[in-house]
């Protein structure tokens, strides 16, 4: 089972690395970015474990560790 | 006094921070292997500086997971004297002995320059040797230093007056050139409600030797060493 994990920034939190690539976009020409906010992917295998077990422990690990719920925010899929 | 320095992989500023305590101010000191579990009967604990786990996932992420944290936790949670020091103020932030977080510098630049910060409170294990609105020129040496906590947070810390340190220009006066790396409330250091934890960006073991350009940094060990006296 492979699971896909976003973590981002919360709404309330500035980034402003978003803001730099958002400014090079811009400057590139793509006048029509309206604004970038970047994030994290972690791709994460996982041994035969049961759905309900993954629908548990993603969730954990995310708040855990994969993000700092401080500043970030996250969400999960199985993608396979 | 004891002082024992926690090495994580990736820590750097280890050997500087036991070069000031013992050889500058005579203290018994020591080294603390991160995947231990012993203190070795530590008066203080200090976090020091560096790249622990190469600021992998987030500055002071997986430190924060080490197996001496365990100790380290109980130690303070019991009153003992803790503190972090750059790379180590971010362990503490993760591992929630302090409130808030570290976000990336304002600018996006890794700043490595000496800065003022000015002391606003000396009722503190770390600042009572100092005065109170006293300005430090200390260096700085981070990319992640811009404190961030929510409202909520923040105003309860402003009101029990955790803000120890704050950046501040050679006169003292806050504004929002010194405040390089955007610090909310121009923190620089932070102490927990408990007042027994602190956390400053500031690196004071590099500024506690006239030789090294600023000796303003050996108040707060001083300080330390006044405390547990």
């Amino acid at each position: 089972m492979k699971v896909r994990v976003l973590v981002s920034f919360k709404e309330s939190v500035l980034d402003p690395q978003g803001q730099a690539v958002k400014n090079a976009l811009l400057t590139l020409g793509y006048d029509f970015i309206k604004d970038v906010r970047q994030g994290k992917v972690f791709e994460i295998e996982l041994n035969n474990i049961s759905r309900e077990k993954t629908e548990q422990v993603i969730p954990e690990i995310s708040h855990k560790v994969l993000s700092n719920p401080i500043i970030e925010k996250f969400d999960w899929e199985i993608i396979e | 006094m004891r002082f024992g320095i926690v090495v994580f992989p990736g820590s750097n500023c280890d050997h500087d921070t036991l070069y000031v305590l013992k050889h500058v101010l005579g203290q018994e000191s020591f080294f603390l292997w991160h995947k231990d579990h012993d203190l070795k009967q530590a008066d203080c604990i200090i976090l020091p500086g560096g790249f622990s786990y190469g600021d992998y996932l987030r500055s002071g992420a997986i430190a924060r997971f080490s197996p001496l944290m365990q100790e380290i936790k109980e130690f303070a949670l019991s009153g003992g004297i803790v503190l972090g020091i750059c790379n180590g103020f971010q362990v503490l932030l993760e591992l929630g002995l302090l409130p808030g977080a570290m976000l990336r510098n304002k600018n996006l630049k890794f700043l490595c320059q000496n800065v003022h910060m000015r002391i606003e409170n000396t009722e503190t294990p770390f600042t009572n040797k100092g005065k109170p609105g006293q300005v430090l020129n200390i260096p700085i040496a981070h990319f992640d230093g811009n404190y961030y906590s929510d409202s909520h947070h923040l105003k309860k810390i402003i009101q029990n007056h955790q803000i120890i340190l704050r950046y501040c220009d050679s006169e003292g006066r806050l504004n929002e050139e010194s405040n390089i790396n955007g610090s909310m409330e121009h923190t620089a250091g932070l102490i927990n409600e408990n007042n027994n934890v602190l956390g400053m960006m500031p690196h004071p073991e590099r500024a506690s030797e006239i030789l090294l350009g600023s000796c303003d940094g050996r108040i707060i060990f001083e300080s330390i060493i006044n405390y547990l006296k």
